[in-house]
């Protein structure tokens, strides 16, 4: 497990490295939880990119640190999900109070914006290219 | 036993949690035979996953014991059958409820079971008080089938 801090927007982002079981959850709380009181962070990332497997003990894993987090002013966000992690954390009311974001699929409304972003780019460029000639 | 099964395993190991990932992996390897998908096999280990936590920390409450898992392999059916000598569940239907956990000081969620339930096709609990718990869970690996199709 790695963390990163951004003093900037007191950003705490803790990237997840193990298959997360009892076993793994045990280990790992009271190390986040360290982090997260030393730093007191605007908002806490949960990133699973490396994480292909999880089960149940990952729900109280990441409702135990979201209370934290919550309790000193904190934001809490789940990102980078595979499937099957999603489905768990659908099943348990976890999706319902934590934002949680699936690997390789960014919000509807953030690839909406993207792509107006980008048609956006692409006629202006048109238009510059036209400028020219 | 011989010629009930296409094919069968059994793993005996000490009730650890580091052991999970052990018990999940085996199965999972077992199971590979049947060329599963990937979220079949996802499927599987999560079950396992959440069966043997449960001997663990409920049926033996940490301390030491063993946990024994069998698994045997019909056509493309799998059978898991994971059980413990631990204390026994009180009341298996109040035990199965979403979100009811004797342990929420572990930070357990009670979703063990309804996971279980959810990503296998049958799953039943077999428990006596003082003497232990067996669960047996059932899936049809689909994968076996399209291909037959195709």
């Amino acid at each position: 497990m790695d963390f990163s801090y951004s003093n900037e927007d007191r950003l705490l982002t803790v990237y997840l490295t193990e298959e997360i079981d009892q076993h793994t959850a045990e280990k790992v709380r009271r190390k986040i939880d360290d982090e997260i009181e030393r730093f007191i962070p605007r908002k806490v990332i949960f990133d699973f990119d490396n994480i292909s497997f999880m089960d149940s003990s990952g729900i109280g894993m990441v409702l135990g640190r979201y209370k934290l987090a919550k309790m000193l002013g904190g934001d809490f966000e789940i990102i980078n999900v595979n499937k099957s992690i999603k489905r768990i954390f659908e099943m348990s009311g976890v999706t319902r109070i934590i934002m949680t974001r699936e690997k390789n699929n960014i919000k509807i409304e953030e690839k909406q914006g993207i792509i107006n972003e980008k048609i956006q780019k692409n006629f202006n460029e048109e238009e510059e290219d036209e400028g020219i000639i | 036993m011989k010629g009930l099964y296409d094919n069968e395993m059994k793993i005996v190991f000490a009730s650890k949690t580091v052991n999970e990932a052990f018990a999940r992996i085996t199965v999972a390897a077992f199971v590979s035979q049947l060329d599963p998908t990937i979220d079949e096999l996802s499927d599987i280990k999560t079950a396992v996953s959440e069966a043997v936590t449960n001997s663990i920390i409920h049926g033996y409450e940490n301390e030491e014991g063993s946990v024994e898992i069998n698994a045997r392999i019909f056509a493309n059916n799998v059978e898991i059958e994971i059980s413990d000598s631990g204390k026994g569940i009180e009341n298996v239907e109040i035990a199965m409820r979403p979100l009811y956990t004797s342990k929420p000081n572990l930070e357990r969620s009670g979703m063990g079971f309804t996971i279980m339930q959810s990503f296998m096709d049958e799953m039943k609990v077999e428990s006596s008080l003082g003497f232990g718990t067996r669960v047996i869970m059932r899936k049809k690996i689909r994968s076996v089938e399209e291909e037959q199709v195709s």
